[in-house]
């Protein structure tokens, strides 16, 4: 436990010490959303709720592909040695589990908020909303932290964590677009709750087997 | 595999398919004849799901043991699984095209069946791109396991979720339509036993070719030394 914590606080105390690799994926988001704004020509024409959801998931999928695509890949080898001798797998996976999922979570808001200045903002029920951002977040990082540890191991690895990883979180997306649109909608909050279960079910699916299957990949 | 087992095979399937084009179906509206395709495009994906789930099987068994076998087995299901999966979403395909206006629908089920698909043809790009043979084995297990259980919601859950034009569809993707006949049973379930033993000796064929190929490479190995 007190390791998890350490492990958690060097996560995030390398994240801030390395700038660059920060103001790299706010900068990259940054350019997915001017593309959207530039492609749509949206000073003249507005877009469809329907749209909107749709360009702001792909937005947030592929930012956050590639962002915890290099919580494994690219780290020197070394390193890994270094936490092999000193932490058990499971507290890496789970450390670095908490802190994509909070590194996905600053990443959804803050491309809600570039939506919302670029774009606009038809989100009608918010709190339901974040609730789903704050949800997808934990799927997006436990299918994507393991994947990413697999595609390390790989030659090509930047393609290949696309490859394995879209099919994966097809399923935490399908769900939160269908969130979405009731938050678009402002329908009341009952007609989501399936949905909403749903989805704290797959997390829960995916963040147990990611704790399971790690220890299998780390031995190597 | 046992040989009664294969004769068995041999025998439902020629039913299935004398009795699947033969025997007199009910007169639906829309659907008419196209109803036959129950025995043909629904038992592959019965056999995709079967031969999938015991390729995850022998995933786990390799994590457990380290068997070189395992992982021969769970790739070789993976292998005939995908082309049951090929095969039935071809025939879905030439279904909807005359029954719902266009080969591909969007329907839920329909892009479900493809993200299967997806999910263990990235199976094989993975194995393809790790070099060292005990990694292959290890890191496509963990994918094999983990892509599998992510799978699961998208076939089974998120389908019944959404209304779907899919026969069976609205509420409970069984097959509760059909049940109106209890002719068609008489050929459906044979057909799904027939295909899917087929479909188990497809395998065990590979898996030992797939053995006889190794050895011919130790040996080989052995003649240049």
């Amino acid at each position: 436990m007190n390791c998890l914590l350490i492990l958690i606080q060097k996560e995030f105390t390398l994240e801030l010490r390395r700038k660059a690799v920060i103001s790299g994926i706010s900068l990259y988001m940054f350019s997915l959303v001017f593309i959207c704004y530039i492609t749509f020509s949206l000073r003249q024409n507005s877009i469809a709720p329907a749209t909107w959801s749709a360009l702001f998931w792909l937005v947030i999928l592929f930012s956050v592909v590639n962002s915890v695509a290099k919580s494994f890949i690219g780290e020197r080898r070394g390193i890994f040695i270094y936490y092999y001798s000193l932490a058990s797998p499971q507290s890496i996976i789970l450390s670095k589990i908490i802190y994509n999922t909070v590194l996905c979570l600053f990443l959804s808001l803050g491309g809600y908020f570039l939506f919302s200045i670029f774009i606009q903002n038809p989100i009608e029920d918010k709190p339901l909303f974040l609730a789903t951002l704050f949800l997808t977040s934990i799927g997006f990082s436990s299918s994507l932290t393991l994947i990413s540890g697999i595609a390390s191991k790989a030659n090509n690895s930047n393609i290949l964590m696309a490859v394995l990883s879209f099919p994966v979180v097809i399923a935490v997306l399908l769900l939160a677009i269908k969130i979405t649109k009731n938050a678009l909608d402002g329908i009341e909050r009952a007609a989501s709750v399936d949905e909403i279960i749903n989805l704290a079910a797959i997390n829960c699916i995916l963040t147990a087997l990611a704790y399971l299957l790690f220890p299998y990949i780390w031995r190597s | 595999m046992k040989t009664w087992l294969k004769i068995t095979a041999v025998i439902l399937l020629v039913y299935v398919h004398v009795g699947g084009m033969l025997f007199s179906v009910p007169r639906l509206d829309i659907l008419n004849e196209t109803v036959r395709a129950l025995y043909f495009h629904v038992p592959m994906w019965f056999g995709m799901v079967l031969l999938y789930s015991i390729s995850v099987y022998h995933s786990v068994q390799y994590l457990r043991t380290q068997s070189h076998n395992s992982d021969v087995k769970s790739l070789e299901y993976a292998h005939v699984g995908t082309a049951f999966g090929v095969l039935g979403i071809f025939s879905g395909m030439l279904w909807a095209n005359y029954t719902w206006g266009s080969p591909w629908h969007g329907d839920p089920k329909q892009n479900g069946a493809a993200i299967a698909l997806l999910i263990y043809l990235a199976y094989f790009v993975l194995r393809g791109s790790l070099d060292n043979e005990e990694q292959r084995a290890r890191l496509s297990a963990v994918y094999n396991i983990f892509a599998f259980a992510s799978m699961i919601p998208l076939i089974f859950i998120i389908p019944r979720l959404t209304s779907s034009m899919h026969p069976g569809s609205g509420g409970n993707p069984g097959f509760n339509m059909y049940d109106l006949d209890s002719n068609m049973r008489l050929v459906f379930y044979p057909a799904v036993a027939g295909w899917f033993l087929i479909g188990l000796w497809i395998t065990s064929l590979r898996i030992r070719i797939r053995y006889i190929q190794e050895r011919l490479f130790e040996i080989e190995d052995e003649k240049t030394k």
